[in-house]
């Protein structure tokens, strides 16, 4: 079983909500990613979500934008979020990570070689927004020869049909995008979101993770209500920005231990 | 399949082309490619455009031979498309006012728009007051202190002009930002996309629509000297205009077709605008072709002297059409360009674009290496008035 399944599996023999936080590597220095992981992690994180950062986030509000832009102007590529990924997994072999971000750093490293490289690191799955099903099936089936879980992404905007065949094809659980925007927008529509997860659920038995828009305690609890886990992106990052170097993974945790008693309680 | 029939049902050239966006825009380009392939087919749209194009816009817009300069260079002879000529002075209307004229059919009330240079942006603005529609136009910041003519008359025209202060602040940062907008309001609006670039259909839907620039050539070559040119010379950007004049031709054996990219201070600087030239295969804004990109596959920053031609990426038919050998792509650096731009002022009378003068500069660069019968054909893409400001500057004129 993939550690991603293993997870899901765990939290839903304790009637527990998976929780997945979203930080980019290298945000705001390439020595703090680690250390915000293990504080993700510390603060109830099952899941951690890696971005990748990317020179062009189109599907990114300004937030995680100005991330990305921090950890370039560090130089960080995919090849040291590969190497992030590796040194976490020294101390914590448990939590499943996801890398997120945009095929043309995947191009570049090519198919091939990436999937071998992120096995070797520990990554646990890989969501490429600008990668939809239709020209990723090569892609995807590299992934799954190298045990990685390729996670795909449905919108509010994707019609029945497509959804069926999108979540037929999917692996490792299903990302349900809550809103019609970009990352850290605030249109999130609970009741659309509870009647769309139950049509993914409809079609297959994956978990169904809902993000984007979800920025305190009570939406979380609320979306984690309807869904299988609550993915928080912008609100972390936005912590990580405003933090100073000493108090940056105390108010991390916090935070997200905040998050976590809310989906608990 | 024949070459100019592509591209596949999914959008693809070769390898190039394709769909590469977040899911949330998948239904609505699905959607604008059901509605284009009914607009394609359906005789009131096409009657339509070409109504507009010749009652709005003023074509056919003539081809001119530039004798004086043609001399002067002792080679080849110079023929000019002008596209300069048109309404709002630029091939940029052609496109506007078909993905306009889809909008409405679609009922979309809201347009939104990204320019560089600003000649899209204007021929958006244009074409949403005449059919009465909102428009938001994105431009990066670098961008409007460059081009502050254009942005004033897009304000003129009634559109919202967005700066962009992210990346860049150029061209590819104003397409992201317009992509970011069309996600969130994408019910309501309709993205007029600027060249034969981003996700299928657009590739394809922009260059039909600029085709018409290439099958009048054929007419009027066939016309003014019977026969066709030897060679047809645009610049390429995205792409839109060479892709217009190119596309026609791609059948007719005999005619070389090449595309200029801008060289900026030259492409062994590293400081230029030629991904054909000198970059190599990816996925940028929603489709895969050659780009400006680093080892970690980062886009690289563009350079040139002309805004509409700082682009990192470029239309995914060119991409086809430079590995299948079927076109020819070079780059010319800024002073080259220059140089083009006032002899066309100073020979011809014509005070052409930054973007065309690359394509001006090619011709004057192979023309005098041909015999006086060869003929080049240079599709002049704009008029210069828009660059006087920054010719000046160079010129270390304060205007």
């Amino acid at each position: 079983m993939s550690r991603i399944a293993a997870t899901f599996a765990a939290l839903k023999a304790a009637h527990r909500k998976a929780l997945i936080p979203f930080i980019t590597a290298g945000d705001p220095v390439p020595g703090q990613t680690v250390p915000l992981m293990h504080a993700l992690v510390a603060g109830g994180a099952d899941i951690i979500e890696l971005g990748v950062p990317f020179s062009d986030p189109m599907a990114d509000g300004p937030t995680i934008q100005r991330a990305s832009e921090r950890a370039l102007k560090h130089g960080v590529g995919l090849r040291d979020v590969l190497a992030m990924t590796a040194e976490f997994r020294k101390t914590n072999t448990a939590t499943p990570v996801v890398l997120m971000g945009y095929a043309n750093p995947i191009e570049a490293m090519g198919w091939e070689a990436f999937c071998a490289a992120a096995r070797e690191a520990g990554v646990d799955g890989v969501l490429t927004v600008d990668y939809p099903p239709e020209e990723a099936a090569d892609f995807a089936a590299q992934c799954a020869a190298a045990g990685l879980d390729n996670i795909y992404l449905l919108a509010p905007t994707t019609p029945p049909a497509r959804l069926a065949a999108i979540t037929r094809q999917a692996r490792g659980f299903v990302y349900y995008v809550s809103l019609k925007g970009v990352t850290g927008a605030a249109n999130l529509d609970l009741a659309e979101v509870a009647e769309r997860v139950g049509m993914i659920r409809a079609e297959s038995g994956l978990p169904v993770g809902v993000g984007f828009g979800i920025r305190d305690a009570e939406t979380a609890r609320q979306v984690a209500a309807v869904a299988d886990a609550v993915v928080i992106g912008s609100r972390i990052v936005q912590e990580i920005e405003q933090s100073t170097d000493a108090a940056r993974l105390d108010n991390v945790r916090l935070f997200l231990a905040g998050v976590r008693a809310a989906l608990d309680a | 399949m024949q070459m100019h029939d592509l591209p596949d049902a999914r959008g693809h050239f070769g390898p190039y082309g394709g769909v590469f966006v977040a899911e949330t825009l998948m239904a609505a380009l699905d959607e604008l490619r059901r509605e284009y392939e009914a607009a394609r087919e359906d005789p009131d749209f096409q009657a339509e455009f070409h109504h507009e194009l010749r009652h709005y816009v003023g074509r056919p817009s003539p081809i001119y031979h530039a004798r004086r300069w043609s001399e002067k260079l002792g080679g080849a002879q110079i023929y000019l498309k002008r596209e300069d000529l048109n309404h709002t002075g630029a091939h940029k209307i052609n496109n506007t006012i078909g993905q306009a004229l889809l909008a409405r059919r679609m009922g979309k009330k809201r347009v939104i728009a990204e320019t560089g240079a600003g000649q899209h942006g204007v021929a958006s603005a244009t074409v949403a007051a005449r059919y009465g529609m909102e428009c938001v136009v994105y431009m990066g910041a670098e961008d409007i202190k460059r081009q502050s003519p254009n942005v004033y008359r897009m304000k003129l025209l009634g559109a919202t002009v967005v700066g962009v202060e992210s990346g860049s602040k150029t061209l590819k940062d104003a397409l992201n930002e317009a992509m970011r907008d069309w996600v969130t309001n994408v019910e309501s609006t309709f993205y007029i996309l600027g060249t034969a670039a981003g996700p299928h259909p657009y590739p394809m839907l922009v260059r039909d629509f600029q085709c018409v620039i290439g099958e009048e050539c054929k007419a009027q070559m066939n016309e003014m000297l019977g026969r066709q040119p030897d060679a047809v010379i645009a610049c390429v950007g995205g792409g839109s205009n060479a892709i217009g004049i190119f596309h026609p031709y791609i059948p007719v054996e005999g005619v070389r077709l090449i595309g200029v990219e801008a060289g900026g201070e030259g492409v062994a600087t590293g400081r230029h605008a030629a991904p054909l030239s000198a970059g190599t295969p990816g996925v940028l804004h929603g489709f895969r072709s050659y780009l400006m990109q680093d080892a970690n596959g980062q886009i690289i920053e563009t350079h040139s002297v002309s805004a509409g031609l700082d682009y990192p990426g470029v239309g995914p038919e060119h991409s086809w059409l430079k590995d299948s050998g079927r076109a020819e792509y070079v780059a010319i650096n800024d002073d080259e360009a220059l140089r083009a731009f006032h002899d066309l002022c100073r020979f011809e009378g014509i005070i052409p674009a930054l973007e065309s003068s690359h394509a001006l500069a090619h011709a004057a660069k192979i023309a005098p290496t041909l015999d006086k019968d060869r003929i080049l054909l240079v599709n002049l893409s704009g008029r210069g008035d828009k660059d006087i400001n920054t010719v000046a500057r160079l010129s270390g004129i304060e205007l």
